[in-house]
């Protein structure tokens, strides 16, 4: 009784210099959940953009075919029209409006022109429930978190009576917790009939929930799995092109003396100046050690650490930070980066990259002094510095003179870790390294942490996936709500652990 | 005009890479061509106005009126590029000239300073203030973050008020010395002597019959020559250290086609004002600040540092950017260039009014968005403002020249500047 709902036939499409994308197949049946996954730049996004119709029909060439009809969209509304919605990889809800005005956005009820709040605000507490949100529908979206602003992007797609949705990484930036109950409610739709197509990193939660998968490589689909062959080993052969044995590289650690630590560290938050975001936290990192910092979202693990480093957070901060036994001062950014530490941000988008300039101007800002004399850069020193770190993290770019406003989600992660290793730091702070990155680069990137290690570096990485800090710290920090609740050496440490010290935590509080 | 054509290094992995051919020469044209859209741009104009002018456009008088005319436009886009490109906008700058040019000419003819009121002891001083300015309204900007639009709004209102009062009402203040003016209508002496094309042959009755007399501004000659050279030679150099270490240059057609059209424009103005009394002083002034500038954006740190900051804000201060003081910075820049602004303008007039600069500030920021800068910060190049401000000059004179009337002058530029942007935002979402 399944029938296809969508085909997608020889999608090539190329930009300037890249070949994004050729002769891709996708064939998804109606009522299913169909994963797509691939390395980073394989094309991911790129697909979905086509099928939607943000790259209008006549900017690509191939088919495409839905419900038994060929459609040629010259934009999203177009799409949108025939029930095709997508989410994107970047959220798109306006900070500063509510729930509602976020979800109407266009598409108000309105009588001449004047926006009916009442029936807007009514049907947004219908839909916020059928995502299971219990959220006021006048609630701003900068006052929730991103796990609920998905969500919210969800109920967006559901009030425009979707059939197809499409979700670009839905998960890269929510917690366990609220990946299980957006997962769940995809499972729900498809009992109700909506078809999904869902791109994600995440092979455990892809092959959780996925009826297909298939699977791109450089532009190409390599195959689609139907439900009895999917398993995350098949996937990653699939992707990669080869079995990949250990998701994490042998490590022979050789921890040393202390080298940085942090003394009462307490940080109000900016705005609402009463309340304390960081209450009194001590750290240590010894030469050589790598450590991690676990806690859910919303545990103020990102607020430690940008209020660190050059307070670019928060206000009234006190505390004291020791830099080999010597109290040091950061209180900007400039003074942190000359005391070799360094914050490789979450918020690549925000805090990370100049979107509108290319890789290589990306890469030496934050040590332009390395590639220059008496503030003159050297250009051609600064090209083999960007070719070098280019190849080194692998990133994938036509060259070191693409916009990294054109590249990849998971590429413009390269380019910021990249930043940061150039500016040689003794301590890095690597926060949530390998949001929106595949596999075989988070090999990668496992891989120059424990360099860095090995060269007598002090790492401190936070992130929100367990296996990762189990698999690449020596000593795990549990914070929750502002505190440290919890160390342990990672050799005894285990997921259970982890919460069970966040538990702990969340009732001694 | 600079182009920073894609090189990529031959060793590279990717297969993506675009191959050297005539595919990479038709893509490398294609990726600057608004730089060579805009030159073209500009020629296409002066030969219109040639034209329409029945040929005074380029009559040697005409070209130094038009230079001596529109520099101080072209003076302050450089700062306002700045300005620009770090995601600001001043509006201010019309009146901070007006200001100085008032404030230099009460000082050397009504105060009575003794040996301050020597003229070059007060451009300096104005150059001061000029500064002091920028310091003052980039203080509320870069540390109080006060939206630039406003505090310039504010301090364009300010000094015109101060410009005006101290010139005592609606009166102007002059004659200034003759020093002073040369800054604007002075031309460089000919140290290597004038020589003489052909040397006329007069009959009996005291008519030439032959020869027209014409007479060379020999240094003029010699610095035009130089610089033309130095210009092949640096690009040559240019590319030869690029393609010694391994990267592919742009492709040589391309390079020699833009040195050699580049070169004989630059050869045939440098003759016609060699025809007339040499080159003028301010051009030279001019000249030497545009190379500064371009330095300033292409090769040194703070330049980086300011399109960094225009990119991103946030970003650049998570990379160690003082964003603040960089900011600050760029509004003293602009401050000191409104004043040399100004001085050129007192200069030329031979005495301060109160309108002068009088909505200058338009034709500045024109300048730089015609040359290709974004409004949303990050993006502008120093030579795309330059030759944004010569396509102003070049309109300003010509349409005066043909007798258009001053309102309809405004009309054509403002559609020219529309239509440069529009063809910009084209561009861009085509690519
Ligand atoms: N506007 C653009 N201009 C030029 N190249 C682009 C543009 N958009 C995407 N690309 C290139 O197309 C390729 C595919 O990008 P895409 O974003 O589809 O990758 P993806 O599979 O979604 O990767 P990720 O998992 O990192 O999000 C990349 O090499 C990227 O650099
Ligand atoms: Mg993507």
């Amino acid at each position: 009784m399944t029938s296809t709902i969508l085909e997608m036939r020889d999608i090539t499409k190329t930009f300037p210099g890249v070949k994004a994308l050729s002769n891709v197949n996708l064939s998804v049946e109606e009522g299913e959940i169909h994963a797509v996954v691939g390395e980073n730049g394989a094309g991911k996004s790129t697909l979905m953009k086509v099928l939607s119709g943000v790259y209008p029909a006549g900017s690509y060439d191939g088919k495409i075919i839905y419900r038994g009809q060929v459609c040629h969209f010259k934009g999203i509304h177009d799409s949108e029209r025939l029930g095709i919605v997508i989410i994107h990889q970047e959220l798109a809800l306006v900070p500063m409006l509510s729930i509602a005005e976020n979800i109407f956005l266009g598409n108000e009820h309105a009588k001449y022109g004047v926006i009916d709040w009442n029936a807007n605000e009514t049907r947004t507490a219908a839909l916020l429930k059928k995502v299971g949100l219990s959220e006021d529908p006048k609630t701003l979206i900068t006052d929730i978190g991103v796990g609920k602003q998905q969500l919210v992007e969800i109920a967006k797609a559901l009030s425009k009576e979707v059939r197809l949705l499409i979700l670009d990484e839905p998960t890269a930036s929510l917690s366990e917790k609220d990946s299980q109950a957006l997962l769940d409610l995809l499972l729900e739709f498809k009992r109700q009939g909506i078809t999904s197509i869902l791109i994600s990193h995440k092979l455990n939660e892809v092959s959780r929930v996925a009826d297909h998968v298939t699977i791109i490589r450089d532009g190409q689909t390599i195959e689609t799995l139907d439900k009895s062959q999917i398993s995350e080993d098949r996937i990653i052969t699939s992707m990669v092109g080869r079995p990949l044995e250990d998701r994490f590289p042998p490590r022979d650690p050789k921890i040393g003396d202390t080298v940085f630590e942090v003394r009462k560290w307490s940080v109000y938050h900016p705005i609402h100046a009463e309340r304390q975001v960081i209450k009194g936290i001590d750290v240590t990192v010894k030469r050589g050690e790598v450590v991690g910092i676990a806690g859910l979202m919303g545990a103020g693990r990102t607020e430690f650490a940008m209020s660190l480093f050059g307070r670019s957070y928060g206000r009234r901060i006190t505390g004291e930070v020791l830099l080999n036994g010597k109290p040091i001062d950061i209180s900007s950014v400039g003074k942190a980066v000359e005391h070799g530490i360094a914050y490789v941000t979450e918020d690549r988008k925000t805090y990370g990259l100049n979107l509108i300039d290319h890789i290589k101007h990306n890469i030496t800002l934050a040590n332009l002094g390395g590639v220059s004399r008496h503030a003159v850069i050297d250009d051609l020193r600064e090209l083999d510095v960007a070719n070098d770190y280019r190849g080194r993290t692998n990133i994938r770019s036509s060259s070191v003179y693409q916009k990294t406003g054109n590249l990849s989600g998971g590429n413009q992660q390269k380019v910021v870790l990249s930043k940061w290793l150039f500016a040689n730091p003794d301590v890095l702070i690597l926060d949530e390294p390998t949001r929106g990155i595949d596999v075989g680069a988070k090999y990668e990137i496992y891989t120059i942490i424990a360099r860095l290690a090995s060269e007598g570096k002090a790492v401190i990485v936070i992130s929100s996936e367990m296996p990762e800090l189990l698999g690449v710290s020596d000593r795990i920090y549990v914070m929750n709500e502002g505190r440290m609740v919890g160390e342990m050496a990672a050799s005894d440490a285990s997921q259970e652990k982890i919460m069970r010290a966040i538990v702990r935590g969340e009732k001694a509080s | 005009m600079t182009t920073e054509t894609a090189p990529t290094p031959q060793t590279s992995v990717a297969e993506d890479v675009p191959q050297p051919g005539p595919r990479f020469a038709v893509s490398a044209l294609v990726e600057n061509l608004r730089d060579y859209g805009l030159v073209l741009a500009l020629i296409a104009i002066m030969v219109f106005f040639q034209f329409t002018t029945g040929g005074t456009l380029f009559k040697p008088v005409n070209l130094s009126n038009l230079v001596q005319q529109n520099s101080f436009i072209i003076v302050m886009a450089l700062g306002m590029l700045l300005v620009i490109v770090a995601g600001h906008i001043d509006l201010s700058v019309g009146s901070v000239a007006g200001f100085v040019g008032a404030l230099a000419a009460t000082m050397m003819v009504i105060w009575p300073l003794g040996i301050l009121s020597n003229p070059l002891v007060v451009s300096i001083i104005c150059l001061i203030v000029g500064g002091a300015i920028g310091a003052a309204q980039g203080y509320w900007i870069a540390y109080h973050r006060i939206p630039s639009f406003i505090v310039t709004l504010a301090g364009m209102l300010t000094f015109r008020g101060m410009c005006q009062a101290l010139l005592g009402g609606g009166s102007s203040v002059g004659p200034l010395p003759d020093p002073f003016k040369q800054l604007s209508s002075g031309f460089i002496p000919d140290i290597t002597g004038s020589i003489m094309l052909i040397p006329p042959v007069v009959n009996a009755a005291g008519k030439t019959i032959v020869g027209s007399g014409l007479t060379l501004h020999s240094t003029t000659l010699i610095i035009g020559a130089l610089g033309v050279l130095a210009y092949v030679y640096f690009g040559l150099r240019a590319r030869r250290t690029r393609e010694r270490h391994g990267y592919e240059a742009e492709p040589f057609a391309l390079f020699a086609v833009k040195t050699v059209v580049i070169g004989t424009l630059a050869l045939f103005l440098v003759y016609q004002f060699a025809t007339y009394k040499g080159l003028p002083i301010v051009l030279v002034v001019m000249a030497a600040l545009i190379a500064l500038f371009v330095f300033i954006t292409k090769k040194t740190t703070i330049g980086r540092r300011v399109y960094a900051m225009g990119g991103n804000a946030k970003a650049a201060q998570l990379s160690g950017i003082k964003t603040d003081r960089l900011t600050l910075l760029v509004f003293i820049n602009m401050g000191v260039l409104s004043a040399l602004g100004g001085l050129i303008i007192a200069a030329r007039l031979g005495q301060a009014v109160p309108a002068a600069g009088l909505g200058s500030e338009l034709d500045v920021i024109a300048a730089v968005f015609i040359g290709g800068a974004s409004a949303m910060g990050g993006v502008g190049q120093v030579a795309g403002s330059v030759v944004g401000g010569f396509i102003m000059g070049v309109m300003n004179n010509g349409m005066s020249i043909m007798g258009v009337n001053v309102d309809w002058q405004q009309v054509v530029k403002g559609l020219v500047l529309l239509g440069a942007v529009v063809f910009d935002v084209y561009n861009k979402n085509k690519g």
